[in-house]
């Protein structure tokens, strides 16, 4: 061996390590790694519930067949190698074979499949499997999906928590899957961590599955998930050590003041594929928005830079359209939108707004989704006031108030964040599509845009297999998107993962927590 | 009695159903999204497209055969969820009861001794700050001294998981000193409640002809102050103590939330953000309960106190 074979050897060892997000000291075994979580999930099957909060659970306690890198890249998880094959309409999953669940029944191929047709029917996420029309057991070790048409969103749906490997002698006794008492108790999944003991609203104890399919992992011996609700009451409790790790932090002042912390490292690493965007949604059928001039004024009388530097206090990034700046389809060459008062004015003036007596044109209302969109809200009314438009901020008591003003359609603007999930069939395309207008239903085209040629690129890219390919169709999405402006996307929700100097390894892939800590481990 | 909780049953019912949204809408917020079969199908298992006056029947019949229904949110049943936490609550609510009466009345009386004094001033502003300071602040603070900058005390839950062996005075003194902080913040809403009440009734009773006869019969300041001052001063404190355990509950929301105290305060406030309504209303039943049997042990020690009082 010659020396530039050793070192060619040594920087592809290097590359791929660093791609995983491994660090190079000895990882350590044993140990218990105590996380904070700031909700209570409802249950711990991820299967037949979305959502971060039951995915960092889940992710620990049910294997996927894939997982992913931070190069987005899939790697082998519970299948060791895949093809993908008839142009896109066929995936062979080959599974790991000495593979047991949590109670040492081996997992099967028939457990693939009744994974998938439970998720297709429980799970919120229609897109993520609907060409899956069928899927074959040849023997105990191979699932072969058959699709309809070509699905590239199919990988990444069948990694993170997305496509839950659950039991079939557990889950498939005849029960509603969705109120299985299994899924709070004694619950039975394949992952690197067992369930110990979930106390709703209180903790989940998790601790090492001896029989974990890969070989000396996981290195922690137990996690311990402890619900605090009050974001002050964790940061106290990251500041003196008494949590190691909290993930999904998101409250702009509580990041910049942990980062003054020398025991603790703050990321905003690991949340590409989650994709939490902040937006402004306009209402594009009923009242002023509907007009795309008084939406582009609206957007040019915003100040972009103001939202991420005095309200995110620099600590969130500028997206400029609904899919995550992490993500590969991201475009960021579209209309920005940059602050100008000036042409604000001059658009709605051309439009036909004249400015009354008073200064004002007319008023409109904002609404927010969640607390910590408030000052967004009313960031809008004092922005908007310089072009003449008068703003009342509407503050509802809660979500389901909020969720029943804007999926009915009563809203001029609201503020939101919304997820991408992965791939943007799964969690981008149902803002825009035209079938996705339901009345009552958050979180589909509650703005109720509708635009053919959009629906058509839409269609073509969730088909598309060639990644160049889609990512022009994507790019020219975007464009679209910023021109017709249902939608002025600001920036990314900042979410930070914060943890103690002490914790190895913490899961900085693309999916956060919503993926396995098996490689997470505590230093000496 | 039957009817007081028919009552509450129907109105507690009747204003949680004027709310807007629904279970169905918080599932869909868990879930990053629903569509409209899902939705439906939610409302419909759990008996949100029934008409509203069904579904309250259905209740207020279920409730009579002491069926406190199913928690919608995690899909256990209420019953169980809220006997799970009871103990946690009462623990709470009662040591920062006890606390707050005790503190309360050693002030009142201590300030009754010289009511112009700088002494009586400072247990006034003292229990005022308590009064008008809001408890979840109260709470950070108290966590920012003596968890952060003085760690003696833990900042959340009720005893620490990752001790797993230990004899019942390690539990015992672990269970304790998570408790000290959140007992410490509820009670201080009511140090200045029970020491001005205190106070105020001293001062009249001091002024008594049986006082003053008690002094001239040359009874010590201590006897004075404690066998015959004190214990005829205490009816308006005990009457008042027992009128706000409501109160000293609903505080008990707050407090549990800021500290994560694994209690009925958690458990409502979830509800309450998760439209989790069976559960809401069992927490309601059992808080009025709660308050009843509170009333019902401020009259037996009313009468404890004050042999003439007739229950």
């Amino acid at each position: 061996m010659n020396k530039h074979f050793l070192k060619t050897l040594l920087l592809t060892a290097t590359l791929i390590f660093t791609s995983l997000g491994v660090s190079f000291a000895e990882p350590k075994k044993g140990g218990t790694l105590i996380a904070a979580v700031g909700n209570s999930p409802r249950h711990l099957n991820p299967a037949v519930q979305s959502g971060i909060v039951t995915g960092f659970p889940g992710a620990q306690l049910f294997a996927t067949p894939i997982r992913y890198d931070n190069n987005w890249e899939p790697q082998p998880y519970l299948a060791e190698s895949w093809e993908i094959s008839d142009g896109g309409k066929t995936v062979r999953l080959n599974l790991v074979k000495d593979a047991v669940f949590h109670d040492g029944v081996p997992i099967k191929s028939s457990d693939v499949k009744f994974s998938l047709e439970t998720i297709k029917k429980n799970h919120p996420f229609k897109t993520m499997f609907a060409p899956v029309v069928s899927v074959e057991t040849p023997d105990e070790h191979t699932a072969i999906l058959k699709l309809s048409s070509p699905h590239p969103a199919l990988m990444l749906a069948m990694s993170s928590q997305l496509m839950a490997i659950i039991p079939e002698h557990v889950y498939g006794d005849g029960q509603d899957p969705k109120t299985h008492p299994q899924n709070s108790e004694n619950v039975v999944g394949s992952g690197p961590f067992k369930l110990v003991e979930f106390k709703s609203g209180e903790h989940i104890i998790l601790e090492r599955f001896d029989d974990f399919f890969i070989d000396g992992r996981p290195y922690l011996d137990k996690m311990v998930l402890k619900i605090i609700k009050d974001p002050a009451t964790r940061t106290i409790g990251l500041e003196n050590g008494e949590i190691d790790f909290y993930a999904f932090e998101n409250v702009a002042r509580n990041i910049v003041r942990l980062k003054k912390n020398d025991n603790l490292t703050v990321t905003p690493d690991g949340y590409a594929a989650i994709g939490p965007i902040d937006w402004l949604a306009f209402n594009t059928k009923t009242g002023k928005t509907a007009d795309v001039n008084v939406r582009r004024a609206i957007a040019y009388a915003i100040d972009r830079n103001f939202i991420l530097k005095a309200i995110m206090l620099g600590v969130a990034d500028e997206a400029r359209t609904g899919i995550h700046p992490g993500s590969p389809f991201y475009e960021p060459n579209v209309e920005p939108y940059n602050l100008d008062i000036d042409k604000a004015n001059k658009i709605l003036d051309d439009a036909g707004y004249k400015k009354g007596s008073d200064g004002m044109r007319f008023g409109l209302t904002v609404d927010f989704g969640w607390p910590g969109l408030k000052p967004n809200a009313e960031y809008t009314k004092a922005a908007l006031k310089k072009i003449g438009i008068d703003v009342t901020v509407r503050a509802s008591a809660d979500f389901p108030t909020w969720a029943k003003t804007v999926s009915n359609h009563n809203f001029d603007l609201t503020w939101d964040t919304v997820f991408n999930w992965g791939d943007p069939v799964i969690g981008v395309h149902r803002t825009y599509q035209t079938s996705n207008i339901k009345k009552g239903v958050i979180w589909s085209n509650t703005q109720q845009y509708s635009n053919p040629k959009v629906d058509a690129i839409m269609e073509k890219a969730g088909v598309e297999n060639d990644m160049d390919k889609r990512k022009a169709l994507y790019s020219e999405l975007q464009k679209m998107l910023a021109n017709d402006l249902p939608v002025y996307w600001t920036n990314t929700l900042p979410y930070h993962t914060i943890y103690s100097k002490k914790v190895g390894n913490p899961p900085m892939g693309i999916w956060a927590t919503s993926s396995p800590m098996d490689m997470t481990y505590i230093k000496d | 009695m039957l009817l007081v909780l028919l009552v509450v049953v129907v109105l507690n019912f009747l204003m949680l159903h004027l709310a807007p949204g629904d279970i169905a809408d918080t599932i869909a917020q868990t879930m990053g999204g629903a569509d409209e079969q899902d939705m439906a199908e939610l409302r419909k298992q759990y008996g949100l497209d029934q008409p509203f006056f069904i579904q309250l029947f259905n209740y207020v019949v279920r409730v009579a055969l002491l069926d406190f229904g199913h928690s919608h949110f995690y899909n256990l049943p209420v019953f169980d969820l809220i006997m799970e936490r009871f103990p946690a609550t009462l623990l709470l609510v009662f040591s920062a009861q006890i606390l707050s009466l005790f503190v309360g009345i050693l002030l009142g009386v201590y300030a009754a001794q010289n009511p112009n004094g700088l002494s009586s001033l400072f247990v006034n502003m003292f229990s005022l700050f308590g009064y008008a300071a809001p408890v979840f602040w109260t709470g950070i603070l108290l966590l920012i001294a003596f968890s952060l900058h003085i760690p003696i005390f833990p900042v959340s839950g009720m005893r620490d998981i990752t001790i797993e062996s230990g004899n019942f005075f390690v539990h015992f003194f672990d269970v304790l000193r998570h408790l000290f902080l959140p007992m410490i913040t509820l009670a201080s809403i009511f140090f200045a409640y029970y020491s001005r009440l205190c106070r105020a009734s001293m001062l009249e009773v001091l002024g008594a002809d049986f006082v003053r006869t008690a002094k001239a019969k040359g009874l010590s300041k201590k006897d004075v102050l404690l066998k015959h001052a004190l214990k005829n001063s205490l009816s308006p404190v005990i009457t008042f103590a027992g009128l706000s355990f409501s109160a000293v509950v609903s505080g008990a929301i707050l407090v549990e939330t800021v500290y994560s105290w694994p209690g009925l305060g958690t458990l409502a406030f979830n509800s309450i953000i998760s439209r989790d309504t069976p559960v809401l209303l069992g927490i309601l039943i059992f808080s009025t309960l709660m308050v009843t049997v509170g009333n019902l042990l401020t009259d037996l020690t009313l009468k404890a106190l004050d042999p003439r009082i007739k229950i």
